[in-house]
This record gives C-alpha cells, structure tokens and sequence, in this order.
C-alpha cells in the first residue's frame, strides 16, 4: 500500500527503477516497414497496431494518424482503419495518451511494448494475434495479423509480410 | 411486327399499374447516406433519397423531403438541413453533434383504393388523406375498395461507439429491431434482424435483400427470406458493399375508416464492410 502510494508520487520512471522484476520485464518488439510507394498523391499511411484474443477486448498499443491537425481533423479519418476502428477504435478517445503517435515516411519502423505498462498493460497467459493495418488516404488498406503465444517461449517470433500499404512486418520478444 | 409486341408490352404496363397500390412499391425507395461509420469531432452526413428501378442510381423519383425526419443518440429529434429536391433524388444533411447512433426516418402512411362508377374501374387519387376520403369517393360509386399503407424507409449513421436507443422500435407499423447492430456488419459475417407489427414479432414475412450496383451486372443477385416464428431473419453478406432490405406484409388492422386491409412495408439500406 505504502509502496504503491510511493510509485504513483515519484512516477512511473522512478517506480520502475525501485521495482524489483520490472527491468526483467517482457518486451514485445515489433517491426513495421512501410512501403516507398510511387504514386502521383502520396501521404503517409494510417497505422493502428493492436492485440486481440478470441472473447477479449482488443488491446489497441499504437496509432499513427494526423493528430496534430487543426480542430482535431485527423480523426475523420480515423474510421478508415476499419478493422481497428470497428474492434477498437470507436471507443477510444483520440488523442490518446500512449496510443497517439504522427504518421510515419516509408522505411522500416521499430517499436517496443513492455508487459505491465502502458496500453499493453498485463497479458494473461494464452494465445493472442498482433495485428497491424495500415490505410492511406486516397490509397488502399492492409492488414497483417501475427499470432503468438503469451509468454513467448525462447526464440519466439512472427512474420508477415505485405503486398500493397505495409512491407515486412515482425514481432519478437525480449526480456 | 414491332405492334403487337408494344401492345402487349402496353397492356402488361396497365395491368401492373392496376395491380399495384398508390404507392411507391412499384419501384424501390431508398435513402443512401454518405457514411454509415464515421470518426471525428465535427461530423456531418449527407444522404440522397431516391425511388428508382436500379439500386443505387437516382433515375426515376426523388423522395419528397417533408416527411423526412433524423433521432440523434440521445433519442431527440435533429433537423434536417440543406435540404434541396432536384429531378431525380432529394439531398440533406444531418449535423452528427452526439456519439452514437443516429437512425432517420421517412414514415408515412398512405390511403389507395378503387370504386366502380358507371361501369368502370377508378381510382382514388394519390395521395388522399383520411379527412378527404369521402369527398374523393362521387356519389354513386360501388365496390370500393380501400386500403391504408404503412411505409418505414430508415437508415442508421454511427459517430464513434455505437448504441441502441433509436432501435427500440415505436410500436406502429412494420419495424426492424436490430439483433446484430445495423452500423456493425461485415461480410462473411451473418447478421440477424427482428421484425415486428406494431411492436409484435412479425412471423413469416417476406424479406428481400438485394446487393447496391445493379447496374454493372446481369444477375440481380436477389435473395428473399422469410422470417421465423419469432419475426427473426439471418442475412449472410456475401460481398461488402450497400444492401438494400424490403420487408413487407400486410393485414386487417387498419387506422383508416372504411379501409378494409393495411399494407406494411419496411426498406432499409445497410453498409457491409470488408472484413
């Protein structure tokens, strides 16, 4: 109780520090290549990542949007990432804290996701997908899904590979 | 060699004009809203309304408008605005200022009926309402036959999480009451919808489905169904795109004095997303 109290005054940063385990955390690191595409309008895609499991809700963990627009605009768009929108999304509130990130150029993009913190927050031991999908304004849409087992076992790893709006996209997990 | 051909194709046209109610069933009404899912914070929608052969092309009627009404999330009622009818279709817009789903609703109940006079069939004019019905029957006309329709075109539009207080249906007419959410369909996934007559399940009605695009195909692709004891129907979307719903019914329990049968029908247009 007292220690909690501690964590929550001196933040998350210190909190972690002052943990015991936390450092040892498992990480899910995740790799996005966006393809450089040649067309005469290009603007960079809308990105959501997020994890589902069969009867939970999903997890959403990043979206990439124009968050920064006047008026909020960006979000009119939001819907067009309509899988993340239809299981997700909608319920949000956006912008949000942790979730939000800016569109990103076309090239290989890392991100990482520490179990106990932030928008994953704690899994529960089970199977569960990662999905990415990527819609571009005046473009197409993609989505990739990438099925792992929580907690990974050692070596563990998912592939998927796009054909239009996303290249490369893997997972692998960390400690 | 072409004459007899336009004469039975003219007769054909008569006997379907006589058959058919003072109604728009004859062809299909529709209401097509820019969006049925949409994000944002300040969010507008435009719909077109139409009654036409092909769906969804605006080539033979606009819908009037007046009647025309749009229920916001909270369950109060939202204007309509930048309402225009041209040749073919009406347009407006709803300004979406709630989250949630908004249904609007073009309800009306029409009177259609024929008399004999002097030895000939004759029919009411379109558009009579209950207080002028008996001065558009003359004197001396017989075999009158009366009927009364309900008509409910609606469509839903969801601004961010969906929910249901507009789908709880009024209790007048022939209703759907959503199972699976109207603004929430996706292709290979099958939706259920409930029928109701006046706010009872509606039990072995006909309801047709027919996938929008017709123009740019052969086959209309239509599907009729019916549904079950408890006024429920399972719709399996083949394909994403707009559907158009029609049910329709009809029974003894008219409003209209002197009418001796109430037809029902309900059309709605729905948004199937690609999974």
């Amino acid at each position: 109780m007292q220690l909690s109290h501690r964590i929550v005054l001196t933040g998350a940063s210190l909190g972690a520090a002052l943990t015991p385990g936390m450092a040892l955390a498992q990480t899910i690191d995740v790799s996005i290549a966006i393809p450089r595409l040649t067309v005469a309008e290009y603007h960079r895609p809308y990105v959501a990542v997020w994890v589902e499991a069969p009867g939970a809700p999903a997890r959403t963990l990043s979206v990439w949007y124009d968050f920064d627009m006047k008026a909020n605009e960006g979000t009119k768009w939001l819907r067009d990432v309509r899988q993340w929108w239809r299981v997700s999304g909608r319920s949000l509130k956006m912008p949000a804290d942790g979730i939000t990130g800016a569109t990103r150029a076309p090239g290989t993009h890392k991100v990482s996701f520490t179990n106990g913190r932030g928008p994953l927050g704690n899994l529960a031991p089970g199977s569960y997908t990662l999905v990415v999908e990527a819609a571009r304004e005046v473009g197409g849409r993609e989505l990739l899904r990438l099925p792992f087992a929580w907690p990974p076992k050692p070596g563990q790893t998912a592939r998927a590979a796009g054909t239009s709006e996303l290249g490369a996209v893997s997972v692998a997990f960390k400690r | 060699m072409n004459k007899p051909i336009a004469r039975t194709l003219s007769a054909i046209a008569l006997v379907a004009a006589l058959a058919t109610p003072a109604t728009l069933s004859a062809h299909r009404q529709w209401m097509m809203p820019s969006s049925t899912v949409v994000s944002g914070d300040d969010v507008w929608v435009t719909v077109d309304a139409a009654v036409s052969n092909d769906l969804f092309y605006f080539e033979h009627q606009p819908l009037r408008l007046e009647p025309i009404k749009a229920w916001a999330p909270d369950g109060s009622e939202v204007k309509i605005e930048n309402g225009s009818t041209s040749r073919y279709r009406s347009t407006f817009d709803v300004h979406l200022h709630q989250k949630g789903t908004y249904k609007i609703v073009d309800a009306r109940t029409m009177i259609g009926g024929t008399y004999m006079l002097a030895g000939k069939q004759e029919r009411l004019p379109r558009g009579v309402t209950a207080d002028k019905l008996a001065s558009a029957i003359p004197a001396g006309a017989t075999d009158v036959k009366i009927s009364e329709s309900q008509n409910r075109n609606e469509i839903f539009v969801t601004s961010g999480e969906p929910n249901d207080t507009v789908l709880k249906p009024t209790g007048k007419g022939l209703e759907l009451v959503p199972v699976t959410h109207p603004n929430d369909l996706i292709a290979d996934e099958a939706a259920t919808f409930q029928f109701v007559i006046d706010g009872k399940p509606a039990a072995n009605i006909g309801v047709t489905v027919i996938p929008g695009g017709i123009r740019y195909r052969n086959d209309l692709k239509q599907v009729d169904l019916k549904t079950d004891a408890e006024g429920k129907v399972a719709i399996n979307w083949t394909e994403p795109g707009m559907y158009w719903v029609n049910a329709t019914a009809s029974d003894s329990k008219t409003s209209v004095p002197g009418a001796t049968e109430r037809r029902l029908g309900y059309v709605t247009t729905l948004e199937v997303l690609a999974p």
